[in-house]
Protein backbone atom coordinates (compact mmCIF):
# COMPACT_ATOMS: atom_id res chain seq x y z
CA UNK A 1 0.00 0.00 0.00
CA UNK A 2 1.77 3.38 -0.69
CA UNK A 3 1.28 6.25 1.53
CA UNK A 4 -0.75 8.92 0.61
CA UNK A 5 0.10 13.15 1.38
CA UNK A 6 -2.15 16.08 0.99
CA UNK A 7 -2.09 18.74 -1.39
CA UNK A 8 -4.31 21.90 -0.31
CA UNK A 9 -4.79 25.42 -2.05
CA UNK A 10 -6.69 27.74 -0.55
CA UNK A 11 -8.71 31.35 -1.66
CA UNK A 12 -9.24 33.89 0.61
CA UNK A 13 -11.41 36.57 0.54
CA UNK A 14 -10.18 39.56 2.15
CA UNK A 15 -12.66 42.61 2.72
CA UNK A 16 -10.86 45.68 1.70
CA UNK A 17 -10.54 48.49 4.49
CA UNK A 18 -12.74 51.15 1.81
CA UNK A 19 -15.20 53.66 3.50
CA UNK A 20 -17.54 52.71 0.40
CA UNK A 21 -18.50 50.07 -1.38
CA UNK A 22 -17.18 48.63 -4.37
CA UNK A 23 -19.33 50.13 -7.07
CA UNK A 24 -21.19 52.63 -5.27
CA UNK A 25 -21.54 55.42 -2.17
CA UNK A 26 -23.23 52.82 0.16
CA UNK A 27 -21.31 52.73 3.59
CA UNK A 28 -19.52 49.43 4.79
CA UNK A 29 -19.62 49.64 8.58
CA UNK A 30 -19.92 46.16 10.29
CA UNK A 31 -23.11 45.94 11.97
CA UNK A 32 -25.65 47.92 10.90
CA UNK A 33 -28.70 47.57 11.02
CA UNK A 34 -30.35 45.36 8.56
CA UNK A 35 -30.46 47.03 4.97
CA UNK A 36 -29.51 50.27 6.10
CA UNK A 37 -26.67 50.84 3.72
CA UNK A 38 -28.05 49.71 0.76
CA UNK A 39 -29.22 51.94 -3.17
CA UNK A 40 -30.44 50.70 -6.36
CA UNK A 41 -27.49 49.76 -7.39
CA UNK A 42 -26.10 47.09 -4.44
CA UNK A 43 -29.88 46.08 -4.62
CA UNK A 44 -29.48 45.53 -8.11
CA UNK A 45 -32.64 47.75 -9.12
CA UNK A 46 -32.63 47.71 -13.42
CA UNK A 47 -31.27 50.72 -14.76
CA UNK A 48 -28.67 51.14 -12.19
CA UNK A 49 -25.32 51.38 -12.89
CA UNK A 50 -21.85 50.22 -11.30
CA UNK A 51 -19.13 52.64 -10.88
CA UNK A 52 -15.58 51.18 -9.18
CA UNK A 53 -13.96 52.29 -6.64
CA UNK A 54 -10.63 54.09 -7.33
CA UNK A 55 -9.55 53.50 -4.33
CA UNK A 56 -10.61 49.31 -3.76
CA UNK A 57 -8.17 48.90 -7.08
CA UNK A 58 -5.63 51.08 -5.44
CA UNK A 59 -5.45 48.38 -2.47
CA UNK A 60 -6.01 45.46 -4.61
CA UNK A 61 -2.79 46.84 -6.56
CA UNK A 62 -0.74 47.37 -3.77
CA UNK A 63 -1.88 44.13 -1.74
CA UNK A 64 -0.39 42.30 -5.05
CA UNK A 65 2.67 44.12 -4.82
CA UNK A 66 2.70 43.71 -1.30
CA UNK A 67 3.09 39.97 -2.36
CA UNK A 68 5.53 40.22 -4.87
CA UNK A 69 2.62 39.98 -7.71
CA UNK A 70 2.76 40.72 -11.57
CA UNK A 71 0.43 43.55 -11.98
CA UNK A 72 -1.87 43.17 -15.05
CA UNK A 73 -1.70 47.06 -16.72
CA UNK A 74 -4.70 46.41 -17.98
CA UNK A 75 -7.89 43.98 -16.82
CA UNK A 76 -11.48 44.22 -16.67
CA UNK A 77 -14.66 43.44 -14.89
CA UNK A 78 -16.93 39.81 -15.39
CA UNK A 79 -20.20 38.43 -15.03
CA UNK A 80 -20.61 35.34 -12.97
CA UNK A 81 -23.82 34.19 -13.14
CA UNK A 82 -25.91 31.84 -10.67
CA UNK A 83 -28.84 32.29 -8.69
CA UNK A 84 -28.64 32.65 -4.64
CA UNK A 85 -31.47 35.00 -2.75
CA UNK A 86 -27.97 37.00 -1.33
CA UNK A 87 -27.38 38.35 -4.61
CA UNK A 88 -29.97 40.56 -6.13
CA UNK A 89 -28.44 41.32 -9.67
CA UNK A 90 -28.27 37.10 -10.07
CA UNK A 91 -24.25 37.56 -11.16
CA UNK A 92 -21.78 38.49 -9.24
CA UNK A 93 -19.12 41.39 -10.96
CA UNK A 94 -15.92 39.95 -10.55
CA UNK A 95 -12.69 39.66 -12.65
CA UNK A 96 -12.15 36.08 -14.37
CA UNK A 97 -9.19 36.27 -17.19
CA UNK A 98 -7.80 39.39 -16.20
CA UNK A 99 -7.21 40.21 -12.90
CA UNK A 100 -5.44 43.11 -11.53
CA UNK A 101 -2.51 40.71 -9.75
CA UNK A 102 -0.96 37.44 -10.98
CA UNK A 103 1.91 34.91 -9.14
CA UNK A 104 3.46 36.23 -6.23
CA UNK A 105 4.19 34.93 -3.08
CA UNK A 106 3.81 34.38 0.44
CA UNK A 107 6.90 33.12 2.81
CA UNK A 108 5.86 31.07 5.55
CA UNK A 109 7.93 29.74 8.78
CA UNK A 110 7.08 26.59 10.25
CA UNK A 111 9.09 25.22 13.17
CA UNK A 112 11.85 26.70 12.18
CA UNK A 113 11.87 26.40 8.63
CA UNK A 114 10.97 28.56 5.79
CA UNK A 115 9.27 28.09 2.62
CA UNK A 116 7.61 29.89 -0.12
CA UNK A 117 3.36 29.41 -1.15
CA UNK A 118 3.22 30.60 -4.44
CA UNK A 119 0.04 32.46 -5.39
CA UNK A 120 -1.79 32.04 -8.73
CA UNK A 121 -3.62 35.47 -8.92
CA UNK A 122 -5.96 38.49 -6.82
CA UNK A 123 -8.76 39.64 -8.22
CA UNK A 124 -11.34 42.19 -7.12
CA UNK A 125 -14.81 41.51 -6.44
CA UNK A 126 -17.97 42.65 -4.69
CA UNK A 127 -19.04 40.52 -1.62
CA UNK A 128 -22.80 39.29 -1.46
CA UNK A 129 -25.94 39.87 1.11
CA UNK A 130 -26.16 37.78 4.42
CA UNK A 131 -28.90 35.24 5.13
CA UNK A 132 -30.61 34.93 7.94
CA UNK A 133 -33.02 31.99 8.90
CA UNK A 134 -36.34 32.81 10.29
CA UNK A 135 -39.01 29.77 11.14
CA UNK A 136 -40.22 28.95 7.63
CA UNK A 137 -38.78 31.66 5.37
CA UNK A 138 -35.19 32.78 5.10
CA UNK A 139 -34.16 36.86 5.37
CA UNK A 140 -31.74 38.75 3.49
CA UNK A 141 -30.18 41.91 4.21
CA UNK A 142 -27.76 43.58 1.67
CA UNK A 143 -25.63 45.48 3.81
CA UNK A 144 -22.54 43.51 2.63
CA UNK A 145 -23.34 43.00 -0.89
CA UNK A 146 -21.56 44.65 -2.70
CA UNK A 147 -18.47 45.41 -0.53
CA UNK A 148 -14.83 45.20 -1.82
CA UNK A 149 -13.20 41.71 -1.51
CA UNK A 150 -9.95 40.33 -2.66
CA UNK A 151 -9.55 36.70 -3.65
CA UNK A 152 -6.38 36.15 -3.00
CA UNK A 153 -5.63 32.25 -4.75
CA UNK A 154 -2.90 30.10 -4.09
CA UNK A 155 -1.30 27.16 -5.76
CA UNK A 156 -1.83 23.86 -4.20
CA UNK A 157 1.23 24.24 -2.33
CA UNK A 158 0.58 23.44 1.06
CA UNK A 159 0.84 20.48 2.79
CA UNK A 160 -0.58 20.12 5.39
CA UNK A 161 -2.86 22.28 8.75
CA UNK A 162 -0.13 23.79 9.82
CA UNK A 163 1.01 25.00 7.13
CA UNK A 164 -2.14 26.51 5.97
CA UNK A 165 -2.22 27.78 9.63
CA UNK A 166 1.21 29.67 8.54
CA UNK A 167 -0.12 30.98 5.49
CA UNK A 168 -2.97 32.67 6.23
CA UNK A 169 -1.26 34.32 9.37
CA UNK A 170 1.66 35.27 6.96
CA UNK A 171 -0.81 36.72 4.68
CA UNK A 172 -2.90 38.21 7.37
CA UNK A 173 0.30 40.25 8.72
CA UNK A 174 1.39 41.58 5.09
CA UNK A 175 -2.58 42.63 4.43
CA UNK A 176 -2.08 44.67 7.42
CA UNK A 177 1.30 45.99 7.22
CA UNK A 178 0.32 47.23 3.40
CA UNK A 179 -2.51 48.71 5.33
CA UNK A 180 -5.47 47.70 2.63
CA UNK A 181 -7.62 45.89 4.92
CA UNK A 182 -8.17 45.96 8.94
CA UNK A 183 -8.42 41.82 8.70
CA UNK A 184 -10.61 41.63 11.34
CA UNK A 185 -11.94 38.27 11.45
CA UNK A 186 -14.49 38.74 13.85
CA UNK A 187 -16.33 40.72 10.83
CA UNK A 188 -15.54 38.64 8.39
CA UNK A 189 -13.13 40.57 6.72
CA UNK A 190 -10.90 37.38 6.09
CA UNK A 191 -12.73 34.31 4.77
CA UNK A 192 -11.34 31.08 3.11
CA UNK A 193 -12.23 28.38 0.15
CA UNK A 194 -10.21 25.39 0.69
CA UNK A 195 -9.39 23.00 -1.86
CA UNK A 196 -8.01 19.64 -0.17
CA UNK A 197 -7.03 16.44 -2.31
CA UNK A 198 -4.22 13.54 -1.90
CA UNK A 199 -2.19 11.81 -4.01
CA UNK A 200 0.34 9.13 -3.71
CA UNK A 201 3.95 10.62 -2.12
CA UNK A 202 6.03 11.33 -4.64
CA UNK A 203 3.57 11.81 -7.57
CA UNK A 204 3.27 15.23 -9.36
CA UNK A 205 -0.52 14.53 -10.01
CA UNK A 206 -3.20 16.05 -8.32
CA UNK A 207 -5.92 13.57 -7.12
CA UNK A 208 -9.86 14.55 -7.17
CA UNK A 209 -10.47 17.21 -4.61
CA UNK A 210 -13.28 18.70 -2.29
CA UNK A 211 -13.98 21.86 -1.50
CA UNK A 212 -14.33 23.48 2.07
CA UNK A 213 -16.42 26.86 1.37
CA UNK A 214 -16.61 30.16 3.77
CA UNK A 215 -14.54 29.59 7.06
CA UNK A 216 -14.05 32.83 8.52
CA UNK A 217 -12.10 31.58 11.74
CA UNK A 218 -8.51 30.43 11.61
CA UNK A 219 -9.29 28.03 14.41
CA UNK A 220 -12.15 26.86 12.36
CA UNK A 221 -10.11 26.72 8.57
CA UNK A 222 -7.49 23.81 10.82
CA UNK A 223 -10.10 21.83 12.60
CA UNK A 224 -11.84 21.61 8.90
CA UNK A 225 -8.76 20.62 7.30
CA UNK A 226 -7.65 18.42 9.99
CA UNK A 227 -10.57 16.37 9.56
CA UNK A 228 -10.98 16.91 6.02
CA UNK A 229 -7.08 15.49 5.55
CA UNK A 230 -7.59 12.55 7.65
CA UNK A 231 -11.19 11.35 5.93
CA UNK A 232 -9.41 11.67 2.55
CA UNK A 233 -6.24 9.73 3.94
CA UNK A 234 -8.42 7.07 5.33
CA UNK A 235 -10.77 7.09 1.85
CA UNK A 236 -7.28 6.50 0.12
CA UNK A 237 -5.67 3.90 2.15
CA UNK A 238 -8.89 1.85 1.83
CA UNK A 239 -8.81 2.01 -1.45
CA UNK A 240 -12.24 4.04 -1.88
CA UNK A 241 -12.86 6.64 -4.20
CA UNK A 242 -12.95 10.37 -2.82
CA UNK A 243 -16.03 12.33 -4.94
CA UNK A 244 -15.16 16.00 -6.18
CA UNK A 245 -17.77 18.23 -4.28
CA UNK A 246 -17.98 21.35 -1.68
CA UNK A 247 -18.64 20.06 1.79
CA UNK A 248 -19.27 21.81 4.36
CA UNK A 249 -17.64 22.50 8.00
CA UNK A 250 -20.22 21.76 10.80
CA UNK A 251 -18.86 23.43 13.94
CA UNK A 252 -20.68 21.61 16.15
CA UNK A 253 -20.26 18.18 15.23
CA UNK A 254 -16.51 19.22 13.91
CA UNK A 255 -17.02 16.78 10.56
CA UNK A 256 -17.21 18.52 6.68
CA UNK A 257 -20.51 17.04 5.25
CA UNK A 258 -21.06 16.61 1.83
CA UNK A 259 -22.97 20.17 0.09
CA UNK A 260 -22.75 19.79 -3.38
CA UNK A 261 -21.54 16.97 -5.82
CA UNK A 262 -20.21 17.54 -8.97
CA UNK A 263 -23.50 16.96 -10.70
CA UNK A 264 -24.93 20.35 -9.48
CA UNK A 265 -21.84 22.26 -9.90
CA UNK A 266 -22.76 26.00 -11.65
CA UNK A 267 -22.08 27.08 -15.30
CA UNK A 268 -21.24 30.29 -14.39
CA UNK A 269 -20.90 31.42 -18.12
CA UNK A 270 -18.37 34.37 -17.22
CA UNK A 271 -18.61 37.14 -19.78
CA UNK A 272 -17.38 40.70 -19.33
CA UNK A 273 -19.66 43.29 -17.45
CA UNK A 274 -20.84 45.72 -20.56
CA UNK A 275 -21.57 48.12 -17.36
CA UNK A 276 -18.05 48.66 -16.87
CA UNK A 277 -14.98 50.19 -18.80
CA UNK A 278 -11.59 48.06 -18.38
CA UNK A 279 -8.94 49.46 -15.63
CA UNK A 280 -5.48 50.91 -17.14
CA UNK A 281 -2.87 51.59 -15.08
CA UNK A 282 -0.33 53.65 -15.22
CA UNK A 283 3.73 52.37 -15.11
CA UNK A 284 4.30 55.27 -13.46
CA UNK A 285 1.74 55.06 -11.10
CA UNK A 286 2.14 51.40 -9.97
CA UNK A 287 5.39 52.17 -9.64
CA UNK A 288 4.75 54.77 -7.21
CA UNK A 289 2.92 52.55 -5.26
CA UNK A 290 5.50 49.86 -5.46
CA UNK A 291 7.95 52.51 -3.92
CA UNK A 292 5.74 53.60 -1.27
CA UNK A 293 5.40 49.94 0.10
CA UNK A 294 6.47 49.56 3.36
CA UNK A 295 9.06 47.33 4.45
CA UNK A 296 7.78 43.50 4.73
CA UNK A 297 7.73 42.29 8.52
CA UNK A 298 10.24 38.98 7.70
CA UNK A 299 13.17 41.64 6.54
CA UNK A 300 12.23 44.12 9.10
CA UNK A 301 12.72 41.46 11.96
CA UNK A 302 16.37 40.87 10.33
CA UNK A 303 17.35 44.29 10.21
CA UNK A 304 15.73 45.14 13.88
CA UNK A 305 17.66 42.25 15.21
CA UNK A 306 20.83 43.63 14.00
CA UNK A 307 20.16 47.42 14.26
CA UNK A 308 18.99 46.98 17.82
CA UNK A 309 21.01 44.31 18.88
CA UNK A 310 17.69 42.35 20.43
CA UNK A 311 17.09 38.57 20.48
CA UNK A 312 15.15 36.91 17.40
CA UNK A 313 12.59 36.31 19.67
CA UNK A 314 11.90 40.46 20.77
CA UNK A 315 12.27 40.76 16.71
CA UNK A 316 9.45 38.39 16.21
CA UNK A 317 7.06 39.53 18.98
CA UNK A 318 8.18 43.21 17.45
CA UNK A 319 7.20 42.66 14.24
CA UNK A 320 3.88 40.88 14.41
CA UNK A 321 2.04 44.26 14.56
CA UNK A 322 3.46 46.99 12.37
CA UNK A 323 1.91 49.96 14.73
CA UNK A 324 3.53 48.08 17.61
CA UNK A 325 6.60 47.54 15.62
CA UNK A 326 6.67 51.27 14.23
CA UNK A 327 6.35 52.31 18.17
CA UNK A 328 9.41 50.11 19.26
CA UNK A 329 11.83 51.98 16.85
CA UNK A 330 10.72 55.05 17.53
CA UNK A 331 11.65 54.45 21.21
CA UNK A 332 14.33 52.33 20.34
CA UNK A 333 15.86 55.06 18.43
CA UNK A 334 16.07 57.53 20.90
CA UNK A 335 17.31 55.39 23.47
CA UNK A 336 20.90 53.99 24.06
CA UNK A 337 19.20 50.62 25.61
CA UNK A 338 17.23 49.39 23.01
CA UNK A 339 16.67 45.84 24.99
CA UNK A 340 15.40 47.18 27.53
CA UNK A 341 13.13 49.05 25.22
CA UNK A 342 12.05 46.12 23.96
CA UNK A 343 11.21 44.39 27.27
CA UNK A 344 8.85 47.35 28.19
CA UNK A 345 6.74 46.99 24.87
CA UNK A 346 7.09 43.04 25.15
CA UNK A 347 5.97 42.72 28.81
CA UNK A 348 4.09 45.25 30.22
CA UNK A 349 2.67 47.12 27.03
CA UNK A 350 1.66 44.23 25.37
CA UNK A 351 0.10 42.84 28.43
CA UNK A 352 -2.05 46.41 29.40
CA UNK A 353 -3.05 46.32 25.63
CA UNK A 354 -4.32 42.99 25.97
CA UNK A 355 -6.22 43.42 29.39
CA UNK A 356 -8.16 46.38 28.03
CA UNK A 357 -8.73 44.92 24.58
CA UNK A 358 -7.12 48.33 23.14
CA UNK A 359 -4.71 49.04 19.97
CA UNK A 360 -1.60 50.71 20.78
CA UNK A 361 -2.57 53.79 18.88
CA UNK A 362 -4.55 54.08 21.92
CA UNK A 363 -2.26 54.29 24.55
CA UNK A 364 -1.33 57.84 25.79
CA UNK A 365 2.45 56.93 26.33
CA UNK A 366 4.53 58.21 23.38
CA UNK A 367 8.00 56.28 21.78
CA UNK A 368 9.82 59.25 23.38
CA UNK A 369 8.44 58.83 26.78
CA UNK A 370 8.86 55.03 26.86
CA UNK A 371 12.87 56.16 26.52
CA UNK A 372 13.11 58.53 29.01
CA UNK A 373 11.58 55.96 31.70
CA UNK A 374 14.30 53.18 30.09
CA UNK A 375 16.43 56.22 31.07
CA UNK A 376 15.37 57.07 34.44
CA UNK A 377 15.92 53.41 35.47
CA UNK A 378 19.33 53.26 33.84
CA UNK A 379 20.53 55.78 35.89
CA UNK A 380 19.01 54.78 38.76
CA UNK A 381 16.21 57.46 38.98
CA UNK A 382 13.90 55.03 39.54
CA UNK A 383 13.77 51.67 40.75
CA UNK A 384 12.09 48.62 38.79
CA UNK A 385 9.25 48.94 40.84
CA UNK A 386 8.44 52.68 40.78
CA UNK A 387 9.04 52.53 37.06
CA UNK A 388 6.01 50.36 36.24
CA UNK A 389 4.13 52.45 38.26
CA UNK A 390 5.17 55.45 35.99
CA UNK A 391 4.91 53.00 32.84
CA UNK A 392 1.23 52.24 33.68
CA UNK A 393 0.38 56.15 34.57
CA UNK A 394 1.97 57.01 30.88
CA UNK A 395 -0.50 54.02 29.42
CA UNK A 396 -3.36 56.12 30.72
CA UNK A 397 -2.61 59.54 30.75
CA UNK A 398 0.54 60.07 28.54
CA UNK A 399 2.86 63.11 29.83
CA UNK A 400 6.70 62.91 30.17
CA UNK A 401 8.07 60.44 32.73
CA UNK A 402 10.22 63.22 34.50
CA UNK A 403 7.18 64.88 35.41
CA UNK A 404 5.26 61.90 37.02
CA UNK A 405 8.12 60.36 38.78
CA UNK A 406 8.94 64.29 40.42
CA UNK A 407 5.11 64.83 41.41
CA UNK A 408 5.03 60.89 43.15
CA UNK A 409 7.86 61.83 44.39
CA UNK A 410 9.07 58.18 42.94
CA UNK A 411 12.55 59.67 42.90
CA UNK A 412 14.93 56.46 43.91
CA UNK A 413 16.14 56.69 47.57
CA UNK A 414 20.16 55.46 46.73
CA UNK A 415 21.26 58.19 49.78
CA UNK A 416 23.43 56.03 52.52
CA UNK A 417 22.88 57.67 55.37
CA UNK A 418 19.07 57.15 54.95
CA UNK A 419 18.70 53.88 53.69
CA UNK A 420 21.05 53.06 56.53
CA UNK A 421 18.55 54.35 58.90
CA UNK A 422 16.06 52.12 57.30
CA UNK A 423 18.23 49.27 57.70
CA UNK A 424 18.96 49.17 61.28
CA UNK A 425 15.58 49.75 61.87
CA UNK A 426 14.04 46.78 59.97
CA UNK A 427 16.43 44.97 61.67
CA UNK A 428 15.61 46.08 65.26
CA UNK A 429 12.38 45.32 64.84
CA UNK A 430 12.29 42.03 63.09
CA UNK A 431 15.14 39.82 65.51
CA UNK A 432 13.98 37.12 64.45
CA UNK A 433 14.41 37.27 60.81
CA UNK A 434 17.76 39.04 61.91
CA UNK A 435 18.65 35.76 63.68
CA UNK A 436 17.46 33.65 60.53
CA UNK A 437 19.64 34.96 58.08
CA UNK A 438 22.41 34.59 60.88
CA UNK A 439 21.64 31.01 61.24
CA UNK A 440 22.10 30.86 57.41
CA UNK A 441 18.19 31.07 56.21
CA UNK A 442 19.33 33.14 53.49
CA UNK A 443 15.36 33.40 52.91
CA UNK A 444 14.95 35.33 55.61
CA UNK A 445 17.05 38.38 53.64
CA UNK A 446 14.28 38.60 51.06
CA UNK A 447 11.93 39.33 53.92
CA UNK A 448 14.14 41.82 55.31
CA UNK A 449 14.36 43.64 52.18
CA UNK A 450 10.51 44.32 51.94
CA UNK A 451 10.76 45.78 54.78
CA UNK A 452 13.43 47.84 54.17
CA UNK A 453 11.64 48.82 50.86
CA UNK A 454 8.07 49.31 52.65
CA UNK A 455 9.90 52.24 54.96
CA UNK A 456 11.21 53.64 51.57
CA UNK A 457 7.61 53.77 50.44
CA UNK A 458 9.15 51.17 47.45
CA UNK A 459 11.55 54.27 46.86
CA UNK A 460 15.36 52.28 48.13
CA UNK A 461 17.88 51.10 45.45
CA UNK A 462 17.05 47.39 46.05
CA UNK A 463 20.82 46.67 45.46
CA UNK A 464 21.87 49.29 48.17
CA UNK A 465 19.77 47.73 50.31
CA UNK A 466 20.41 43.98 49.87
CA UNK A 467 24.61 45.18 50.11
CA UNK A 468 23.60 47.30 53.00
CA UNK A 469 21.47 44.27 54.48
CA UNK A 470 24.67 41.43 54.15
CA UNK A 471 27.25 43.58 55.75
CA UNK A 472 24.95 44.54 58.81
CA UNK A 473 24.23 41.25 59.38
CA UNK A 474 27.58 39.76 58.57
CA UNK A 475 26.46 37.54 55.34
CA UNK B 1 -10.11 28.92 -12.86
CA UNK B 2 -8.41 29.54 -15.77
CA UNK B 3 -10.51 30.66 -19.09
CA UNK B 4 -11.90 28.30 -21.26
CA UNK B 5 -11.39 29.09 -24.82
CA UNK B 6 -14.50 29.57 -26.80
CA UNK B 7 -15.94 27.22 -28.57
CA UNK B 8 -15.71 27.13 -32.71
CA UNK B 9 -18.62 28.30 -34.37
CA UNK B 10 -20.98 24.98 -34.94
CA UNK B 11 -21.73 23.95 -31.37
CA UNK B 12 -26.01 24.00 -30.84
CA UNK B 13 -27.35 25.81 -28.14
CA UNK B 14 -28.49 23.45 -25.72
CA UNK B 15 -32.17 25.24 -24.84
CA UNK B 16 -33.53 22.97 -21.92
CA UNK B 17 -29.84 23.55 -20.33
CA UNK B 18 -29.87 27.27 -20.83
CA UNK B 19 -33.31 27.42 -20.11
CA UNK B 20 -32.37 25.35 -16.69
CA UNK B 21 -29.39 28.26 -15.54
CA UNK B 22 -31.71 31.02 -16.34
CA UNK B 23 -34.44 29.38 -14.04
CA UNK B 24 -36.92 29.17 -16.93
CA UNK B 25 -39.15 26.45 -16.94
CA UNK B 26 -40.31 25.41 -20.74
CA UNK B 27 -42.53 23.38 -21.89
CA UNK B 28 -41.25 20.59 -23.99
CA UNK B 29 -43.44 22.08 -26.97
CA UNK B 30 -41.32 25.60 -26.54
CA UNK B 31 -37.92 23.61 -26.18
CA UNK B 32 -38.62 22.38 -29.24
CA UNK B 33 -39.52 26.03 -30.97
CA UNK B 34 -37.26 27.84 -29.81
CA UNK B 35 -34.13 25.92 -30.26
CA UNK B 36 -34.33 26.56 -34.27
CA UNK B 37 -35.22 30.01 -32.99
CA UNK B 38 -32.06 30.44 -31.31
CA UNK B 39 -29.95 28.64 -33.85
CA UNK B 40 -30.86 31.35 -36.50
CA UNK B 41 -29.83 33.94 -33.98
CA UNK B 42 -26.91 32.69 -33.36
CA UNK B 43 -26.67 31.65 -37.45
CA UNK B 44 -26.94 35.64 -38.03
CA UNK B 45 -23.90 36.43 -35.69
CA UNK B 46 -21.47 33.98 -36.89
CA UNK B 47 -21.62 35.93 -40.05
CA UNK B 48 -18.38 37.55 -38.11
CA UNK B 49 -16.71 34.42 -38.77
CA UNK B 50 -16.35 35.52 -42.10
CA UNK B 51 -13.85 38.23 -41.79
CA UNK B 52 -10.88 38.08 -41.14
CA UNK B 53 -9.82 39.50 -37.71
CA UNK B 54 -6.59 38.48 -36.94
CA UNK B 55 -5.36 42.01 -37.33
CA UNK B 56 -7.90 43.48 -34.93
CA UNK B 57 -6.89 43.41 -30.85
CA UNK B 58 -9.97 41.69 -29.06
CA UNK B 59 -12.16 43.95 -26.42
CA UNK B 60 -15.10 43.69 -24.46
CA UNK B 61 -16.28 46.86 -25.24
CA UNK B 62 -17.93 48.21 -28.73
CA UNK B 63 -16.53 51.84 -27.38
CA UNK B 64 -12.97 52.95 -26.45
CA UNK B 65 -13.70 54.15 -23.27
CA UNK B 66 -11.54 53.15 -19.80
CA UNK B 67 -11.04 54.26 -16.11
CA UNK B 68 -14.53 54.82 -15.51
CA UNK B 69 -14.12 54.79 -11.54
CA UNK B 70 -15.36 57.13 -8.31
CA UNK B 71 -13.56 58.79 -5.27
CA UNK B 72 -13.91 56.79 -2.10
CA UNK B 73 -16.57 59.13 -0.72
CA UNK B 74 -20.07 57.72 0.94
CA UNK B 75 -23.28 58.58 -0.52
CA UNK B 76 -26.72 58.21 0.53
CA UNK B 77 -28.49 55.19 -0.06
CA UNK B 78 -32.04 54.17 0.46
CA UNK B 79 -33.76 54.31 4.13
CA UNK B 80 -34.65 50.50 4.89
CA UNK B 81 -38.00 51.51 4.92
CA UNK B 82 -37.56 53.00 1.55
CA UNK B 83 -36.09 49.53 0.35
CA UNK B 84 -38.34 47.23 2.11
CA UNK B 85 -41.25 49.11 -0.08
CA UNK B 86 -39.74 47.08 -3.16
CA UNK B 87 -40.05 43.42 -1.14
CA UNK B 88 -42.54 41.39 -1.89
CA UNK B 89 -42.82 40.37 1.34
CA UNK B 90 -40.51 41.58 4.33
CA UNK B 91 -39.71 41.23 7.70
CA UNK B 92 -37.75 43.27 10.48
CA UNK B 93 -36.22 44.76 7.75
CA UNK B 94 -34.98 41.97 6.02
CA UNK B 95 -35.77 40.61 2.48
CA UNK B 96 -38.25 37.39 3.38
CA UNK B 97 -37.22 34.77 0.78
CA UNK B 98 -38.14 31.04 0.49
CA UNK B 99 -36.34 29.39 3.16
CA UNK B 100 -32.55 28.65 1.93
CA UNK B 101 -31.44 25.48 2.46
CA UNK B 102 -28.01 24.09 1.30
Amino acid sequence: MSNYEPVIGLETHVQLGTSSKMFCGCATDFAAAPNSQVCPVCLGYPGSLPVPNEVAVEYTVRAGLMLGCDINLYSKFDRKSYFYPDMPKNYQITQYDMPLCLAGAVEIDLNGDSRVVRLRRIHLEEDTGKNVHFARTSGVDFNRAGTPLMEIVTEPDIYSADEAMAYLQALKQLMLYAGVSECNLEEGNFRCDVNCSVRPVGSDALGVKTELKNLNTFKGIHAALSFEIDRQLNLAASGAEIHQETRRWDVDAGITATMRTKEDAHDYRYFPDPDLAPIVLAREQVDRWRDELPEAPRARRVRMIEQYGIPAYDAGVLVAEKAIADFYEEAAQSSPNPKAVSNWVMTEMLRLLSERDMQIAEAHITPAALAELVGLVDDKTLNSNSAREVFGILFQDGGRAADIVEARGLTQVSDEGLLDQFVDQAIADNPDSAGDYRDGKTKALQFLMGQVMRLSKGKANPQSVQELLRSKLGG
Amino acid sequence: MSPEPSQPGGAEIDVAYVAHLARMHLSDEEIARFQPQLGQIVDYVRQIQALDTSDVEPTAHAIEIRNVARADTRREGLSADVAMRNAPQSKDDFFVVPKIVE
